[in-house]
């Protein structure tokens, strides 16, 4: 026994030279990446009643940091040094020994409803802090968003991305077998706590949309018996009909950039174009107009472009217009049938769904069409939705036959990092949106 | 909500959270009605053995026409379905129809939708060609929501890529 721990204080020493070398820093772009070890201990209760609240927080953070696949947290059974007074020099020397690279200290106050939390993060091999220290006070029933916020500050300064955390996402709940099954919207967070249900499942809902700033959610509903699309305020839950000319089905609603134009399908007869919307007006205008399909319309993050996807040319492919319609240039040429692209928020890649050979991918690739990676493979994946720094793709997987459920999973654009995002429910349709303020 | 930190030696940064808590309850389609056409297994009024009645356009004409992958081609076999439709329908003037346009699971939720219309409109358009009233049928795209069958192979997709004739009574307007 001895032995081997004696060797694994070895081997953790060999690895944090490797760390050691230079600044606390990941570079996400790297092709290979060795979690980076941290070490998150408990918050300081800074009253009795504080204790509590002080595990919950640190192991949310713990969860979003090594969520990211980036992070191995350092069991706290291997401490040497305990942190139980958040003013006290940090002994780094105790912190380097079990080769934490990264320290997260802090301290937690609760005070009636309310929740204070202040923390410093460590670049242990430095014998320095990271940063600032910083202070978050909040309501305890929001007490988990204090958590992301702190995560999100320890991502930030690690790897030098804006963070993701602190983010909600908006998806179809999903019961039952695939010929009975029973769809409503939720809302979530981006980690699947805090689930709330938006509408009822009388009617199918389909495909909800953050808008940029998450005011509010366009959605499909078959509640008339037909297709037409809503908007949603996510504060009041209060919705409205957006598009619902006679004898049409409208569906694939997006919004612009600025929130007051909405993109979306319109089906008249067998013919399925691209349509835009001025939300406020109300006033509507026609993008596309081939007879072929043209649908999944998702604007560029500077809103001057529309990547789409069309059977024009006999299958599925992706393509790019202007915001106002007319010439669109074809992006994919890739073996298979391409859809649901949707523009990254850093308006360098575009994700999409690919089949191929009977199997469902999620990629990316450039906006001219290069550089395309393949993330899953699987019987279906479909509806990929950008987290908001652009580093992480949220998506659904259907698995097959009569058993068959949908589940959301989250993959780094590198392709590595694959999990499922735990629901109450099966949930497809995601839609991520932005990090909250 | 903002307060220095005094502590040393780092400067410690303050922020504030807006924690406005979405307090908001789950409501559950309060005032959704569901009010969609009539599902093409439920709801069958009459005897099979009553030529004029829906359980018999159902069973003994046929409300379906099927189709190949990723096509909305009619078949011979789905044309010579839509023609016995169109004498019924011709036959019993009181009654309106819904086509409703499905696809199978192996697309996506988009295209299906488009692809179901599709579908749907080539049942339509054809019923219109062998005279019915245009303005008897209307048409829906439920994409790959709908599946009859649940089996992950040939067998169920044929059977799920279709258009449904849903009859409705009556003839407003």
């Amino acid at each position: 026994m001895m032995t081997r721990v004696f060797l694994a204080l070895v081997l953790a020493f060999a690895a944090a030279q490797a760390w050691a070398q230079g600044p606390l820093r990941i570079e996400i772009t790297e092709g290979v990446i060795e979690p980076l070890p941290v070490a998150i201990p408990n918050l300081v209760p800074e009253t009795a009643e504080s204790a509590q609240m002080g595990q919950q927080i640190s192991r949310v953070i713990a969860a979003d940091l090594v969520g990211t696949g980036l992070f191995r947290e350092i069991s706290s059974d291997a401490y040497i040094s305990q942190i139980s007074d958040f003013a006290a020099p940090v002994q780094y020397a105790d912190w380097k020994a079990i080769n934490a690279q990264a320290l997260v200290t802090g301290a937690v106050t609760v005070s009636g409803s309310n929740v204070t939390v202040k923390f410093r993060l460590h670049d242990v091999f430095s014998d320095t802090e990271l940063g600032d220290g910083l202070q978050f006070a909040g309501t305890t029933d929001g007490w988990r968003r204090i958590a992301h916020k702190v995560a999100d500050v320890v991502y930030s300064r690690i790897t030098g991305e804006t963070g993701y955390f602190d983010s909600r996402v908006v998806y179809v709940s999903e019961t039952g077998p695939k010929d009975n099954r029973r769809k409503r919207l939720a809302i979530m967070d981006y980690d699947g706590a805090n689930v709330q249900y938006l509408t009822g499942s009388e009617a199918i809902v389909l495909a909800p949309r953050f808008s940029a700033n998450g005011d509010r959610v366009l959605y499909t509903s078959y509640e008339t018996g037909f297709p037409r699309i809503y908007v949603l305020d996510v504060g009041s839950v209060q919705r409205r009909v957006l598009e619902s000319q006679e004898g049409t089905m409208s569906f694939a609603p997006r919004f612009a950039p600025d929130g007051q134009t909405v993109v979306y399908s319109l089906s008249q007869g067998a013919n399925t174009d691209i349509w835009a919307m001025n939300v406020g007006t109300g006033q509507s205008s026609r993008l596309t107009s081939a007879p072929s399909i043209e649908t999944a319309p998702s604007f560029s993050p500077d809103g001057s472009q529309i990547v789409f996807e069309s059977d024009r040319s006999g299958s599925q492919q992706l393509y790019i217009m202007p915001a106002t319609g007319g010439e669109a240039r074809r992006i994919s040429f890739g073996e298979g049938r391409y859809g649901t692209p949707v523009w990254s928020p850093r308006g360098d890649l575009i994700a999409f769904t690919k089949q191929s050979k009977g199997r469902f991918h999620i990629g990316v690739m450039r906006t001219d069409g290069s550089e395309e990676r393949l993330l899953t493979a699987s019987f279906l994946d479909e509806g990929p939705t950008w987290s908001p720094n652009g580093r992480v793709i949220m998506f659904a997987r259907e698995t097959q036959g009569a058993a068959g459920r949908s589940t959301l999973y989250s993959v780094d654009i590198t392709g590595r990092n694959l999990r499922p995002v735990r629901t109450p429910e099966g949930g497809s349709d995601p839609s991520w949106g932005p990090l909250q303020r | 909500m903002i307060r220095t930190f005094p502590l040393k030696p780092a400067l410690l940064l303050v922020a504030a959270l807006g924690m406005a808590a979405c307090t908001n309850a789950s409501r559950f389609g309060d005032d959704v009605t569901s009010s969609g056409p009539l599902d093409g297994t439920a709801g069958l009024a009459g005897s099979a053995s009553d030529p004029a009645s829906p359980a018999y356009f159902q069973q003994t004409v046929g409300d379906r026409v099927l189709f190949a992958v990723d096509q909305s081609t009619l078949t011979p076999q789905g044309r010579a379905t839509l023609d016995g439709q169109a004498v019924w329908l011709l036959q019993n003037a009181d009654y309106t129809a819904v086509i409703e346009g499905h696809a199978d699971e192996q697309g996506t939720r988009e295209y299906n939708l488009a692809l179901g219309a599709r579908r749907a409109d080539a049942a339509r358009a054809y019923l219109i060609s062998q005279g019915v009233q245009s303005n008897r049928l209307q048409v829906v795209s439920y994409g790959k929501e709908r599946p009859v069958e649940v089996c992950s192979t040939e067998a169920c997709y044929s059977q799920n890529r279709r258009a449904v004739t849903v009859l409705a009574a009556g003839l407003t307007g």
